[in-house]
């Protein structure tokens, strides 16, 4: 098969690939080194492999990598609350997840902060239902989702704080 | 009961060690890590149930682009293996090869092509040419037990490495059984008969990540296998027996695991990607599709298990019997253990004089059944506990008043402990711990049982119905497993903790960094954790039957119990004090009097490179005589219609006796897991077959794993009792609480509309289905 040129935004800086015209999303990313996006079932049922396009969540083992021509993807190698000592900082999802003990094997985590993401950069007090929405396409297997929910609603209690102050 | 008030690092909250790179998605686990330039393997599954390979045609295949290497039956080792990952010598039949000249379900393997590309390997598999005879499959129990079923184990050389039956020509895999009293006397002479059938489905435990491994061959020759598993050791075990290669060459490295709840204590692909790595000399990969992993990956064991019940009308349970057919699909790995712990972590709750049980267990042309958390007890627990539920029924008595009465008890002894060993002989065992009765007290009042009222009172479209089950599961296997960890200090007073236990995602490497943490008197942040791998630490049989906490945890207790030891004495050697005279606080070694203290980094740096220079070190081993049994009372709130047969659980709570939590959050955190995957095998997951024994719900699109919209509202209470032979008085909790979702939800749903369901899981048909029936 012909091999593709594209070229997208990723995690902020403007890159160009050369591609297989049937390749994943997911196999690109995965290809170039960005690992925090998972492999878990390849139908865009289990969201481990999410990323944001555009400002929307997406199950990136659905899309094909040329789909991403010209658009803006961030992976969870792109999620920050800045850089210090050579490592980078936890953001507050990420912070609440730890906190929350809303972890544990860690493999659904990126894909589920991906989704979460995604939401309170559009919506910063979500509802239940919003969440629910929201993190439909995400599956786990350890948690329960029982601390996840308290997660995601401990963050918008405290967005909601913020606002009130 | 010592205070559990005291513990500074144990019994509190810290959060995973390993949190922040898992959240950060650093490349932690086998798949990102896989070299670029490693081969890809893709494998052939056989299409059929039952068939022997009459010709099998690899030529094409070889000579296609990219191909590096094939395998099949006719170019690798035959030597009868099982894949089950457990003690050795295994209570399992050596019945597998790594590729056979038959096929016995639709998933078996048939060859492995090595190619530089997926495609390339993919496009080489459709070249090899197959050629079947086909043969009779055997698709359920009563078929493989019939006169003259076909034989699926019909090769001579498979045999069973311990002496138990063993009969692959009548399709028995084992069986396993134990008498006490005079049950049929007993039943006889009950006052209330009871005789029902339970039979539960196949299900899969759906890990996110899934199986995957690879190899490469090291500077030295030797073969490193890294590899998603719960049994690194095992494995290099099993690898060194499946290929006939030196243990001693072997290296398996265990990352990050993304789940494993049973399903990777198995020899899955390490033996395909040690070979192919051996073959060319190349990095080999193989990861498994979703529909493969449920093809081709392990189940749970589905049963069919008879309760027969003997009852007075005071309430004593006069007899129990229990009958078990367990399909063990097309191998038999774990069925003889597994159906042990049927009967050994069930029956052993409640007082009764007159037991009987008897399991066998039989080969399918099905997917092959595993080790699956809860491991036999699930099955179990939804037949015995419903069966409390009818007996309480029929004595008119609330079906907790009933539990309470003939639980068992502190200082109180089973014979089924003693009776149903995994293999072997059991362990004969006293509960020592046990804060049951405040669990079922506590669980009642969260979920309101003072307001449940018979179905006979309820009307309308969607009734509600309370029910409830209690539980006990085991800490380890005793006189079998063995768990051992390594400390050493370094100058900076921090410690290198080399454990052989795997976490799995249940947060082991932190709660066994808080166990030292606590004996060294120090803080987790101290330690660097290094898990399971067979070059580096310490022996461990890996992460299962609900061992870790509870017999790693003490091994870890241990070695850092004599490294204190070593501590205290380089410190009384600087502060010239009398041993006796010190102790350990903060990371200092302190004199009692206040008179002086010295730092842990002071005391290492004097170790190292001052005086009398040694290593402050030690490694320990822990085994146990003992299973301390977890205790649990689960509660469920649910709501059918009853007109779609649709159930819905609204709420369900847990209480949970698991001894000391060495880190409670994590131990609601496997408890709220369990619950969920309890539920959804209560009430959707389900494989179905076609006719002709191949799985056709084979993804997620199918097969429903539940998300967070499903979740009901859960809750979690710990009540801690005191174990006094495990760390810091811990027992286990992982696998306890996914028994509960099949029983609890049975009896609740009883409770709201009068139907009582025998077969998992109630899905809205099956419940529909039932209601129909009882209108008739």
């Amino acid at each position: 098969m012909v091999k593709k040129k594209i070229s997208f935004r990723l995690n902020g800086e403007l890159r160009e690939f050369e591609i297989e015209p049937n390749e994943k999303l997911l196999e690109l990313l995965r290809r170039i080194g960005y690992k925090g996006v998972k492999y878990g079932c390849l139908e865009g049922m289990c969201g481990s492999c999410t990323v944001i396009m555009n400002g929307k969540a997406i199950a990136s083992c659905l899309l094909y990598a040329f789909q991403a021509d010209g658009k803006e993807i961030t992976t969870i190698e792109g999620v920050s609350a800045g850089f210090a000592d050579g490592c980078n900082l936890p953001n507050e999802i990420q912070d609440e997840f730890i906190k929350e003990h809303a972890l544990q094997c860690g493999y659904c985590t990126p894909g589920f902060i991906m989704s979460a993401k995604a939401m309170f950069d559009e919506n910063p007090i979500p509802d239940d239902e919003t969440i629910k929405i929201y993190t439909d396409g995400n599956r786990c297997r350890c948690t329960g989702y029982e601390k996840i929910w308290s997660a995601l609603k401990n963050l918008s209690e405290k967005h909601k704080e913020k606002l009130r102050r | 009961m010592s205070n559990t008030k005291e513990f500074k690092i144990v019994n509190h909250f810290i959060s995973k060690i390993d949190g922040l790179p898992l959240a950060q998605g650093k490349s932690l686990f086998t798949g990102d890590l896989t070299p670029q330039d490693a081969l890809h393997i893709k494998i052939l599954w056989s299409p059929v149930a039952h068939a022997k390979i009459k010709s099998i045609d690899i030529s094409e295949a070889e000579k296609m682009p990219g191909v590096k290497c094939v395998l099949y039956y006719g170019n690798v080792p035959r030597i009868p293996h099982t894949t089950a990952g457990q003690g050795y010598p295994e209570p399992s039949p050596y019945d597998t090869y790594m590729f056979d000249n038959k096929a016995r379900f639709v998933g078996d393997r048939i060859a492995a092509v090595a190619a530089e590309t997926r495609e390339q390997a993919e496009n080489a598999l459709k070249k090899i040419k197959v050629e079947y005879e086909i043969l009779e499959p055997v698709l359920d129990i009563d078929s493989a037990l019939k006169e003259n079923a076909p034989i699926i184990h019909d090769e001579e050389d498979s045999f069973v490495p311990i002496p138990v039956p063993y009969e692959p020509k009548k399709n028995i895999v084992s069986r396993i059984g134990m008498e006490v009293g005079e049950f049929e006397k007993a039943l006889n002479e009950s006052e209330y008969v009871f005789d029902e059938i339970f039979e539960t489905q196949y299900v899969q435990h759906c890990a996110l990540e899934g199986y995957i491994s690879w190899a490469q061959i090291d500077s030295y020759g030797r073969v490193v296998i890294t590899t998603s598993t719960q049994v690194p050791f095992h494995i290099r075990r099993l690898v060194a027996r499946t290929l006939d290669i030196p243990l001693k060459r072997i290296r398996i490295v265990k990352p990050r695991i993304g789940g494993g709840f049973g399903s990777k204590q198995e020899l899955m692909l390490e033996d395909i990607v040690a070979l192919v790595a051996l073959r060319t000399g190349r990095a080999a990969f193989c990861a498994l599709t979703r529909p493969e992993i449920f093809r081709s990956g392990r189940t749970r064991h589905p049963m069919r298990i008879r309760m027969r019940c003997g009852l007075m009308k005071n309430g004593v349970i006069n007899a129990v019997g229990m009958d078990i057919i367990n399909n063990t699909g097309a191998y038999g790995g774990h069925a003889l253990a597994v159906m042990s712990c049927s009967g050994g972590k069930t029956l052993p709750l409640y007082h009764c004089n007159n037991i009987h049980f008897n399991a066998v267990a039989v080969y399918t042309n099905l997917p092959v059944a595993g080790a699956y958390r809860g491991y036999g007890a699930t099955q179990a627990f939804f037949a015995l506990e419903s069966m409390i539920d009818i007996m309480a029924e029929k004595l008119g008595m609330c079906p907790v008043e009933f539990r309470k009465r003939n639980h068992i008890k502190l200082g109180e002894g089973h014979p089924a402990f003693e009776a149903l060993g995994e293999g072997k002989p059991g362990a004969p065992m006293t509960i020592n711990s046990s804060s049951l009765s405040e669990c079922i007290e506590l669980g009642a009042k969260e979920i309101g049982w003072h307001n449940r009222r018979p179905h006979t009172e309820k009307s309308g479209r969607y009734r509600r119905g309370l029910g409830m089950c209690i539980l006990m599961q085991g800490s380890s296997i005793p006189e079998i497993d063995m768990g051992a960890a390594s400390i050493k200090m370094n100058e900076d007073g921090s410690f290198n903790l080399l454990v052989g236990a795997t976490d799995v995602g249940t947060g082991s490497d932190t709660i066994l960094a808080q166990i030292a943490a606590e004996e060294l008197a120090t803080t987790v942040d101290k330690f660097i954790v290094y898990s399971s791998d067979t070059d580096m630490t310490p022996f461990d049989v890996g992460a299962y039957a609900s061992s870790t906490t509870y017999l790693t945890g003490e091994a870890v207790r241990k070695a850092a119990a004599k490294v204190k030891n070593q501590i205290l004495s380089v410190g009384a050697k600087i502060l010239n004090k009398k041993l006796e005279d010190l102790d350990v606080c903060d990371s200092y070694v302190i004199a009692l009097d206040g008179s002086a203290k010295v730092s842990y980094s002071e005391i290492a740096l004097y170790s190292l490179y001052e005086r009398d220079q040694f290593q402050i070190a030690a490694i320990e081993s822990h085994i146990t005589n003992q299973s301390p049994a977890p205790f649990a009372a689960h509660f469920v709130e649910v709501e059918v219609d009853v007109e779609t047969g649709k159930t819905r659980v609204l709420k369900y709570v847990a209480t949970v006796d698991c001894g000391t939590p060495i880190n409670p959050k994590f131990a609601e955190g496997q408890t709220e897991g369990a619950i969920l995957n309890g539920i959804s095998f209560a009430l959707t997951e389900e494989y179905r077959f076609d006719d002709k024994g191949k799985v056709i719900n084979a993804n997620f699109a199918n097969y429903n794993i539940f998300s967070l919209r499903d979740k009901p509202e859960i809750k979690v209470f710990l009540v801690p009792s005191y174990e006094k032979s495990g760390p810091f008085g811990a027992k286990s909790i992982g696998e306890i609480s996914i028994n509960g979702g099949l029983p609890a939800i049975a009896n609740a749903i009883y409770n709201a509309i009068g139907v009582r369901l025998y077969k998992a899981p109630f899905t809205q048909e099956r419940v529909w289905r039932a209601i129909q029936k009882l209108k008739k």
